[in-house]
């Protein structure tokens, strides 16, 4: 296997009794890249992540995932991933210091690297004053950039955003979004879904499913140009327009 | 005649929080107005308050002329209100779901389907299919249904595209064109700025406050003067450098590109010119036009 | 369709197909009503008893013969008087008796392993008859009235009655209507023409009716397979179970109106109605041996009325003119409830 592949998966497919919500899906992903996952709802790829993050088994096809097995390592492969939703990735009721503490123990750090790396995290987040207070009382901006540094609090290789941005404000989405790049500098792999198709734009290829499968997967200027449009929301509406299921 | 919708002053508090600060717009009969702004910056509170479930702590709204605390009960007749969450009973089927609303407006699902009928058609494959197991897009649609079904002359449609795709939410803008073609005025909120452009005109809100009220065209104009696209492959770098120079006032990312708002006197080649000389050698600057999130990130900055 | 048929088909569309909910709900009283009537009882069977006789007359072995023909005992023979705390604290015995005749006198001394006091008080009552009935010089003559077989089912009946509509009334009422206020279709309803009143009349009438239902399968239970006695007073029971069922009712209601999630919804119902109406409303320990403060706090509690018009109804038979007063507290605390919750959802919606 090539080591500069974070993410290698080959005609994953996920069945529920007859109905194939992921079927026979294959693609790459590389050490760093920022790898857009889109496509309409139910086309299958909440499930496809399930089973990159070793949450559900595939009924076929194989992978790895972080160099692990998405089949026999499943239980190796959430060390080694970082996940941040918008529904949920902190707790509100708990303060910004426990919230951190509370996730590092959960990525089985030890007392000592908890306190090293906490206090690093909160110098580099700016965040030293708000220590105390709780997430439901920081602003959104705040919590998200929190959100994301928890999820990747254990430096895993790859992070699942799962629509991170929903809802929220331009100047904070944009604000969210320089955090991707950072980190895709640094050489962690960051693979996101999202509904802001303008977001699209940022990643560095960029998968639409349609119907458990991926009908396009490309760079977002090779897509534009390939369908001669000049955004990625017109891309996506003349791939996701073939969809026959859904409704 | 009056107003469709009058809003003079309304403000709203809970506890510390100013949800609204003293809010004023007007919607005019027939047009279909868009209330734009970011989770959290007030749209359902207002919203709320115009289908009469909250009275404002001061100021006054009207709906069609009729005062939202006083005229209560002859303005919920004259609304059609989709709130923000899916708020139908998912273990009753399409039909009982309908019927259920129509009768609760003391009409029948007959005598008014022409109005529905451009929402509903796609629902009406599976009438007996339980609420709860539609697929988002469809969802909507049925709620939609149900907030038409009494012919209100005015719909309140809080958030309805939230977390539906980008096909079915151009659906389903599609659908409140025909509807607003068939004079019903509509109050659309939305947190996609990308859809400002389906409204006649808008209201951009954030924090309780309203920053602008104009057409979409409107509201841009003007926004290009000192506005560039810069691009290359090592974006991130690129964006650390531009806000480094003086003569950049703000630099965001925008889609494939970054969008550089600059000073006065801030000359794009010469940028160009220093930028590839410190290594960034496939750099691009050039005129960008500005859109609605534009604005927004120049008012609330 | 009128909007109250509409309002009313729709909840009762909800009951039917919350399948899980509505077969606990049917099933629920019935079980409760079997396990207390037969699998549980406060009953005291088979007493295990050891005598120590020091001098065998005619009156001893008269005790003894009874104890031994008495269903409720076993008679495990006579033992010496060094043994008896052995096998009590080995738990080979329940009671011992002391027969010990002094000049023609009998004394008898009765000792009972108390680790349970129920079973002790019990053994000690009827070991006590056991005596008494044959002392010619000191008779005590007990008659027990109304249940003469001391079946404890008919103690239970009232009980479970007055548990199980607060569990169905005020429980399931309060989290159907916090449920809609959670979904935000109480919004809907509420931004329609429909009036507040009519919205809570539509809510409550399926769940009253459903009441009758569960009312009237345990009524039949009780008077068929556990034996109560039927008679005139059947027809109280009903009107007074009515009342109790629309005043459980109006608790839903108000707990509805006070609370946000139907989490809540279910441990405020369970904590501030279920609870005390097993624990304080002599449902199962007798208010009379409560402590003064809990006496005072059981006169709030609407099942402690309920449960006792029950009894004098169904157990002691007697008619309506006996339970005038609780009837009348019920009623009392049914008007004050109703009214102040409807006043308080009316308020709250505008």
């Amino acid at each position: 296997m090539n080591t500069d592949k974070v993410i290698s998966v080959r005609n994953l497919t996920k069945r529920f009794g007859s109905f194939t919500a992921v079927d026979h899906i294959s693609f790459d992903v590389d050490k760093g890249e920022i790898f857009g996952f889109l496509g309409a709802n139910g086309a299958g790829k909440t499930t496809a992540m399930r089973m990159l993050c070793g949450l559900s088994l595939p009924t076929d096809g194989d992978g790895q995932v972080a160099g692990c097995d998405i089949i026999s390592q499943s239980e190796e492969i959430k060390k080694r991933i970082g996940y941040m939703s918008q529904k949920f990735s902190l707790y509100s009721g708990l303060t910004v210091e426990e919230n951190v503490k509370l996730f590092s123990t959960i990525y089985g750090m030890s007392s000592l690297q908890i306190k090293d790396s906490s206090a690093s995290l909160f110098r580099d987040l700016g965040m030293e004053d708000m220590r105390r207070a709780y997430v439901k009382d920081i602003p959104v901006g705040w919590r998200q950039k929190l959100a994301f540094a928890v999820a990747t609090i254990h430096k895993p290789e790859v992070v699942f955003l799962d629509e991170p941005t929903g809802g929220v404000d331009p100047v904070t989405r944009r604000k969210f979004w320089e955090l991707i790049y950072k980190a895709s500098s640094e050489g962690m792999t960051v693979f996101v879904t999202t509904h802001y198709l303008d977001e699209a734009e940022y990643c560095n290829r960029i998968s639409i499913m349609v119907d458990g499968r991926i009908s396009a997967l490309d760079s977002p200027a090779a897509l534009k140009e390939k369908y001669h449009v000049s955004t990625i929301d017109e891309v996506f509406r003349i791939v996701a327009q073939t969809a026959k299921r859904g409704d | 005649m009056s107003p469709a919708i009058d809003i003079s002053g309304v403000t709203q508090r809970y506890g510390t929080l100013t949800a609204l600060d003293n809010v004023c717009f007007q919607v005019e009969r027939g047009e279909m107005f868009g209330l734009i702004g970011p989770d959290g910056s007030g749209k359902s509170t207002l919203y709320r308050i115009l289908a009469t479930l909250l009275a404002p702590d001061s100021g006054t709204a009207t709906v069609c002329g009729l005062d939202t605390v006083k005229d209560y009960s002859e303005l919920r007749t004259v609304i059609g209100y989709m709130p923000e969450k899916f708020s139908l009973y998912q273990d009753l089927s399409v039909s009982e779901n309908l019927k259920f609303f129509a009768s609760l407006f003391g009409v029948s699902v007959k005598e008014n389907y022409d109005i529905i009928a451009p929402v509903f058609a796609q629902l009406e494959r599976f009438p007996n299919r339980r609420a709860g197991a539609l697929s988002g897009g469809m969802k909507q649609k049925l709620a939609l249904s149900c907030a038409l079904i009494h012919r209100p002359e005015i719909l309140l449609l809080d958030e309805p595209t939230t977390g539906v795709d980008a096909v079915s939410r151009s659906e389903f803008w599609d659908m409140l064109s025909t509807l607003r073609e068939k004079g019903i005025t509509i109050l659309v909120s939305t947190s996609y700025m990308d859809e400002a452009n389906r409204c006649e005109r808008i209201a951009l809100i954030d924090k309780g406050k309203i920053l602008r009220v104009n057409t979409p065209d409107g509201l841009v104009t003007g926004l290009d003067e000192n506005l560039y696209n810069a691009s290359s492959s090592s974006m991130f770098e690129l964006l650390t450098k531009l806000r480094q120079l003086p003569e950049v006032e703000d630099c965001y990312t925008f889609g494939a590109t970054l969008h550089v708002v600059g000073r006065k006197g801030f000359n794009p080649v010469a940028v160009r010119d220093r930028l590839r000389y410190e290594g960034l050698s496939d750099v691009e600057v050039y005129p960008a036009k500005g859109d609605i999130e534009d604005l927004f990130i120049k008012l609330t900055r | 369709m009128s909007i109250f048929r509409s309002l009313v088909k729709k909840e009762a569309l909800h009951i039917v197909r919350d399948t899980r909910t509505m077969v606990i709900t049917l099933l629920m009283p019935i079980v409760l009503l079997l396990l207390f009537g037969f699998a549980i009882s406060t009953e005291v069977n088979d007493v295990r008893v050891v005598a120590v006789v020091d001098q065998h007359t005619d009156e001893t072995r008269d005790i003894l013969q009874r104890l031994r023909v008495n269903e409720y005992f076993t008679f495990q023979g006579l033992c010496s008087p060094e043994d008896v705390y052995e096998l009590l604290r080995s738990g080979k015995t329940d009671a011992a008796l002391f027969l010990k005749t002094d000049q023609g006198v009998l004394k008898s001394q009765i000792i009972v392993d108390a680790s349970n006091t129920n079973t002790a008080q019990t053994a000690t009552a009827y070991i006590r008859g056991l005596i008494g009935g044959r002392s010619a010089k000191s008779p005590v003559l007990t008659s027990t009235l109304y249940n003469p077989q001391l079946k404890s089912a008919y103690n239970f009946v009232p009980g479970i009655l007055g548990m199980i509509f607060i569990l169905i009334c005020a429980i399931m009422t309060s989290v159907s209507i916090v449920r809609e206020k959670e979904t935000g279709t109480m919004s809907l309803l509420l931004v329609s023409p429909v009036k507040p009143q009519t919205i809570i009349l539509g809510k409550l009438v399926p769940y009253f009716l459903l009441s009758c239902v569960i009312l009237a399968v345990m009524l039949l239970m009780a008077y068929t397979v556990l034996d109560l006695p039927f008679s005139a007073s059947a027809i109280s029971v009903i009107v007074v179970s009515l009342l109790y069922i629309i005043l459980s009712l109006s608790i839903g209601l108000m707990v509805s109106t006070i609370v946000d999630t139907q989490l809540t919804a279910l441990i405020v119902s369970a904590v501030m109605f279920m609870l005390p109406v097993i624990m304080l409303s002599g449902m199962i320990f007798p208010v009379d041996n409560m402590p003064v403060v809990l006496q005072w706090i059981s006169n709030i509690i609407p099942a402690r009325w309920y449960i006792e018009a029950m009894r004098k109804l169904m157990v002691q038979q007697l008619d309506f003119s006996y339970i005038l007063k609780d009837v009348l507290i019920l009623s009392v605390m049914t008007i004050v409830l109703l009214a102040s919750s409807i006043a308080k959802f009316k308020s709250s919606t505008k």
